[in-house]
């Protein structure tokens, strides 16, 4: 459709203009301004909600705008559906991957392309053309579901090339990735830039948009807000016109007060419903008063710790005790009543702790349904928390009966905080409580959290962003592939050591080695 | 200008797209207006098919309502359609997709025709809470067979309940044609009719069914709304994970309901072998238990809907039948026309919750 090889670098590669998409009654996107240049990298940067995936999804054809202008080239662009934007040089790297597992790395790669027809040996040059180009190395006949987050991350960014994208879109690439795997990203889209791509990168966090951009557009509630150069900002600038005030962005972390162990971990083993392996020797002590994070790359154990402590999964062998009682082989039920809380966020956030079509009222009574007498539930009480707790919390929605899953992501992580440190825990469990979240909710999450820990409350803190871990917790477990690699104090340990045990070094070593 | 408007013709296409929540107001005339589309696209059948759909219409209604004999007839034709659509509610509210409203129907009529066939002469009012007893064990234990299944290994409920139907209606065959023959048919194949201390009493000129069903509408309306029973359901029908966090027994929950929805529907053919056949009739279901979902559906799974949906579709049911011989119809012209009007209505949900896009531009 559009002619890549006549295109200055001066001229622009997308430029979208007064971009509007409504869904329902609300507005995602409200005459939204954005451009992007070849050989440029664009942060996109924004809170959650603040409409930078609906943009890119119009970008490459998933949604179609209400109003407003797509120009690819200078010249006007309907993107009806994504096969037009791959022939537009669109490509677009969702956050969650769009790969078939069971395929190895070249069939995802010439999947839905006439390659199919050619021969392997001519493919497997093309590709290694690319790749080759960019400093990439894939083992091309490798299945994707032997692969590791990064590489399979890899593999789509092939995907898009192979496809004679020059327009990259990133949506928030490094959500999943460690450190080191982080740099290595940018190194490849360093690369991609002086190859002549126009790259939009999607994120939230402030020091990868100084690092890799060249230039910021900030989207605050569906509105391009403005679009500034990297060199002539900083984080602190960038956050309020994020936020649209000043903020703090420094996390509290209290001293514990006279800790005492609550719950020891001893050798746990678990296995995943398939067989496989998902804990693996755990051993580890919570103590009261204090916050433990658990760091680890997704999928390394964490969701089974959680379950398992909550009395969900069967375990192999190995000890849970609270309070020197093992816990192993009580029911959930029994382990409420002991008084262990886990507001569990698995990555859908309504999937275990809510029950999204009811109302805040219901969701109150989940765990305290069966408390009252009789066979009749009493919704009263339900119904006075629910109201406490949206003034106190300041949880927006219309009436407490309002199914939960019509809320933001922010009030939806209130309601479930809120009403675990409700029922008085001694343990909270806590998996993600910032998820999706703006900078200001997750700062009252972070105060919530901190305020329990003041109580005397043990809290498990299970995190993914390793800023927000380092400033918050006292202690920082790291998970690898159900293994724990060390158990490191959050004060005096640096990210990079972090990141190089999330992927299998242990403690000991990178400690030792400085 | 030119140029943008061929690429747009060369690209228009009709997309269905999610509707924000409606609101109380709008999903009522999105429902009006349903109807009344139904009801000029059934005429217009009519029309073509050479009647007045005035008089036609006029017919149905008459035929459900003129005379006390006429309105009797159509409450008959309600009791066992309104209680099984109570029963299917008690499990669709878990999301347990109970096709097996039918099998259950017939497991409560033959539970509970063995003591009118065989133990009819224990006193009156002791033989029908005997009978009403086995109607509920009966229809509460065939559900619990897929629920049981469903729990222990994993299998579909829907295959299963289905094929459950074929499996009742063949016991009743069987009966039919051995263990439980009529002796005085004249090799005619047929149960014998119920002696009258079998049959259920009368209220107001019609079975006492009626009033079983009032009650069963209020209980399951609270039983859902207001118990613990029916806050697990709805926890449980949301996720089961959720449901196990919170420390439920999901499967323990799902057994208990289903075998409470084949209960209820258990006791649908319980009213209708005692209440209206006076026999166990191989039609003792008939069809209801099907109907039944569609009435379920249409009245959103909420008790007191479902009273007035499955009075309506009674209405439809008797007026029909006296459509059909007063002009001479064909039952399949009936069954056409309950078709169209069913569709429209279904139609009228479907726009409630999505709308059409064509390229960028919304129309309803």
């Amino acid at each position: 459709m559009a002619e890549n090889s006549e295109i200055k670098s001066s001229d622009y590669a997308i430029e979208c203009k007064e971009i509007t998409k409504t869904f329902g009654t609300v507005v995602a996107n409200d005459h939204v301004d954005l451009s992007v240049k070849y050989g440029e990298i664009l942060a996109l940067l924004g809170e959650n909600g603040s409409g930078k995936t609906t943009l890119m999804n119009m970008l490459s054809g998933i949604y179609h705008p209400d109003s407003g202008s797509i120009n690819v080239l200078g010249k006007h662009a309907v993107i009806n559906s994504p096969a037009d934007s791959i022939a537009l040089g669109i490509g677009m790297i969702h956050q969650h991957f769009k790969l078939v597992e069971a395929f190895s790395a070249l069939d995802n790669i010439i999947a839905g392309t006439p390659g199919k027809l050619k021969k392997r040996s001519a493919l497997r040059e093309d590709i290694s053309a690319i790749s080759e180009k960019l400093g990439l190395n894939v083992d091309l006949n490798k299945k994707i579901y032997n692969m590791s987050v990064s590489e399979k991350q890899t593999v789509e960014i092939l995907k898009v090339l192979y496809r004679g994208a020059k327009i990259l879109i990133l949506d928030e690439p490094t959500a999943v990735l460690t450190p080191q795997e982080t740099e290595k990203l940018f190194d490849m889209l360093r690369i991609m830039r002086s190859e002549g791509c126009a790259i939009i990168i999607i994120t939230h966090k402030l020091n990868e948009v100084m690092a890799i951009s060249d230039r910021v557009t900030i989207l605050r509630k569906g509105q391009s807000v403005e679009t500034v150069l990297t060199a002539e900002t900083n984080e602190k600038k960038l956050t309020e016109l994020m936020v649209g005030k000043p903020v703090s962005l420094s996390i509290e972390r209290p001293e514990p007060i006279d800790p005492k162990p609550l719950l020891n971990v001893y050798h746990l083993s678990v296995d995943k419903p398939d067989g496989t392996v998902a804990l693996e020797d755990v051993t580890f002590d919570i103590y009261s008063g204090e916050i433990l994070g658990v760091a680890g790359v997704a999928g390394s154990g964490q969701k089974e710790l959680c379950e398992t402590i909550a009395g969900l999964n069967g375990i192999r062998s190995g000890a849970v005790l609270y309070n020197k009682e093992n816990i192993i082989g009580k029911t959930a039920k029994e382990i409420i009543e002991l008084g262990i809380s886990m507001s569990f966020v698995p990555e859908d956030r309504l999937g275990m702790g809510l029950a999204s079509s009811m109302g805040m009222t219901g969701n109150m009574m989940l765990k305290s349904y069966s408390k009252s007498k009789g066979p009749f539930i009493d919704k009263k009480p339900a119904r006075e928390l629910a109201e406490r707790l949206i003034k106190e919390l300041d949880i927006k929605t219309p009436s407490t009966e309002i199914p939960v899953r019509m809320l933001s992501g922010g009030n939806v992580q209130k309601v479930l905080l809120g009403r675990e440190i409700e029922s008085a825990p001694s343990l909270l469990i806590t998996a993600y409580p910032v998820r999706g979240l703006d900078i200001n909710s997750s700062y009252t999450i972070y105060g919530l959290l901190n305020e329990q820990k003041k109580k005397g409350v043990a809290v498990l803190f299970i995190g993914e962003d390793l800023d927000v871990l380092l400033e918050l917790s006292d202690k920082i477990m790291v998970l690898c592939h159900g293994r724990v690699t060390g158990i490191v104090d959050a004060k005096t340990v640096t990210k990079e050591q972090l990141g190089l045990m999330m992927t299998g070094s242990t403690a000991e070593e990178v400690l030792g080695n400085g | 200008m030119a140029e943008q408007a061929v690429q747009n013709r060369e690209k228009f296409r009709i997309r269905i797209s999610k509707r924000a929540e409606v609101g109380t107001k709008k999903a009522v005339l999105f429902r009006a207006i349903s109807v009344a589309a139904a009801i000029i696209a059934g005429g217009l059948f009519i029309l073509c098919i050479g009647y007045n759909p005035f008089s036609v219409y006029g017919t149905i209604i008459k035929g459900a309502f003129s005379t006390s004999m006429a309105f009797q007839a159509t409450v008959k034709v309600m009791i066992p359609l309104l209680i099984s659509s109570l029963g299917v509610t008690l499990a669709f509210k878990m999301k347990f997709w109970n096709i097996g409203a039918e099998g259950q129907i017939i497991a409560g009529a033959i539970c509970a025709s063995y003591f009118a066939l065989f133990h009819a002469d224990l006193p009156h009012f002791l033989l029908m809470i005997i009978m009403f007893a086995a109607g509920i064990i009966g229809g509460g234990l065939y559900g619990l067979i897929p629920a049981f299944f469903k729990a222990k290994f994993g299998t579909n409920e829907t295959l299963f309940t289905l094929m459950l139907n074929y499996i009742a209606l063949y016991v009743i065959v069987w009966l039919r044609d051995g263990a439980w023959a009529d002796p005085e048919s004249g090799g005619f194949p047929k149960i014998a009719r119920f002696v009258s201390n079998a049959q259920l009493d009368k209220v107001g000129g019609i079975q006492v069914g009626w009033i079983i069903g009032l009650i069963l509408t209020v209980i399951v309306f609270i039983y859902l709304k207001y118990t613990k029973h029916g806050y697990e359901i709805s926890v449980v029908s949301e996720s089961h994970a959720t449901a196990r966090y919170a420390g439920m027994n999901p499967k323990k929950i799902m057994l208990r309901t289903m075998f409470f929805s084949g209960a209820v529907c258990g006791i649908a053919g319980m009213v209708q072998a005692t209440g209206s056949d006076m026999t166990l009739a191989t039609s003792v279901a008939g069809g209801v238990g099907f109907t039944a979902i569609i009435v379920a559906w249409l009245a959103q799974l909420e008790p007191i809907a479902i009273l007035i949906v499955s009075f309506l579709f009674s209405v439809l049911e008797k007026g029909s039948s006296v459509m059909q011989s007063t002009f001479g119809l064909s039952t399949y012209c009936a069954d056409v026309l309950q078709g169209i009007i069913l569709f429209f209505v279904l139609a009228g949900e479907f726009f409630i919750r999505y709308k059409f896009v064509v390229n960028g531009k919304e129309r309803n």
